[in-house]
């Protein structure tokens, strides 16, 4: 009995570090090379009924449809860039799971690089203004 | 004093941030409550076959029948949409609101059952089984409702089962502002 544990503790932890895609075999393209594109086109489109996750992972049924509709745009010749262009065109930008760089999101991009100069700064001023205690 | 004052800075950014955090719970905000890209813009074109036997197709031509029109996302799954049944026969009955009703991803025979249940205050239904119309108005659950200008328009959507007071506080100054 003993002996099981670990390999059903290693299983059960495999279980959960696999990245689940909730693509449906019926779902899935004849051609590869679309099938891909759809893949990583649906990775970059977030599920708007369940938020934290993007509509290639989420279970949702709006999440399938919206699979089916990126593979029926691929179908009928889109780009990658039109067809997340014409999803948002319909749930804006929040959709995206990396939302575009606009004046709008400007305050939102450049919070790490801020931060970090905010940091250096104070750092340097400590620096400079007590040579004797450094080190 | 000044080296005092920078042993402050991160009990005043937390409290900042607290702050941040706190400011949309206090007012009520409801996170997954997205606002609708299709404000402003012309509503989708389409074509919907009626839920109810004897009715004609719904499409977007109807739209431009009256000079403001709510267009309603229910389904017989959805529960808080019996909520607001209600409300929305009360608004045709009271107000004269002309109200378009999409049936999304349903069975034609429960849609049926559940109008002649909870009411039917709709000018006209669209039965959209695939969701794909939906998702042209930019849907993403039931119930959901918006507001159509006679130039097919979209004014505003409410997210959500729609109350008399949504309809007070939202609704009405918007048909007043925009008014013919």
């Amino acid at each position: 009995m003993m002996k099981y544990i670990l390999p059903a503790f290693l299983l059960t932890f495999l279980a959960i570090v696999t990245p689940a895609a909730a693509v449906l075999p019926d779902e899935i393209m004849d051609n590869p090379v679309l099938e891909q594109r759809a893949r990583a086109i649906s990775r970059q489109l977030r599920c708007l009924v369940c938020q934290g996750e993007d509509i290639d992972e989420s279970a949702a049924g709006l999440a399938r449809d919206l699979r089916l509709l990126v593979r029926e745009r691929l179908l009928a010749g889109d780009s990658d860039a039109e067809v997340l262009a014409f999803i948002q065109a319909r749930y804006g930008d929040y959709v995206l799971m990396k939302p575009p760089v606009k004046p709008a999101t400007y305050l939102l991009w450049l919070t790490p690089l801020l931060t970090l100069l905010a940091g250096l700064a104070l750092l340097l001023r400590r620096l400079r203004f007590k040579p004797a205690e450094g080190g | 004093m000044k080296r005092h004052m920078f042993a402050l800075l991160p009990l005043v950014l937390f409290i900042v941030l607290v702050a941040l955090f706190a400011a949309p719970l206090l007012r009520g905000t409801d996170p997954s409550k997205i606002e609708s890209a299709m404000i402003g813009k012309p509503a989708p074109d389409f074509v919907l076959p009626g839920v109810l036997e004897h009715e004609r197709p719904f499409e977007h031509a109807d739209l431009l029948q009256q000079d403001f029109a709510l267009v309603n996302f229910f389904a017989s799954w959805c529960v808080p949409c019996q909520a607001e049944q209600p409300v929305l026969t009360r608004l045709a009955a009271e107000e004269g609101i002309v109200i378009y009703g999409i049936n999304y991803k349903d069975n034609r025979a429960d849609a049926v059952r559940w109008l002649e249940k909870h009411g039917n205050p709709f000018t006209a239904t669209g039965y959209d089984n695939a969701g794909r119309v939906s998702i042209d108005w930019g849907v993403y659950g039931v119930p959901e409702t918006y507001l159509v200008n006679r130039a097919g328009m979209i004014l505003y959507r409410h997210v959500g089962p729609l109350t008399w007071h949504d309809y007070v506080t939202a609704i009405k100054p918007l048909l007043k502002r925009n008014g013919p």
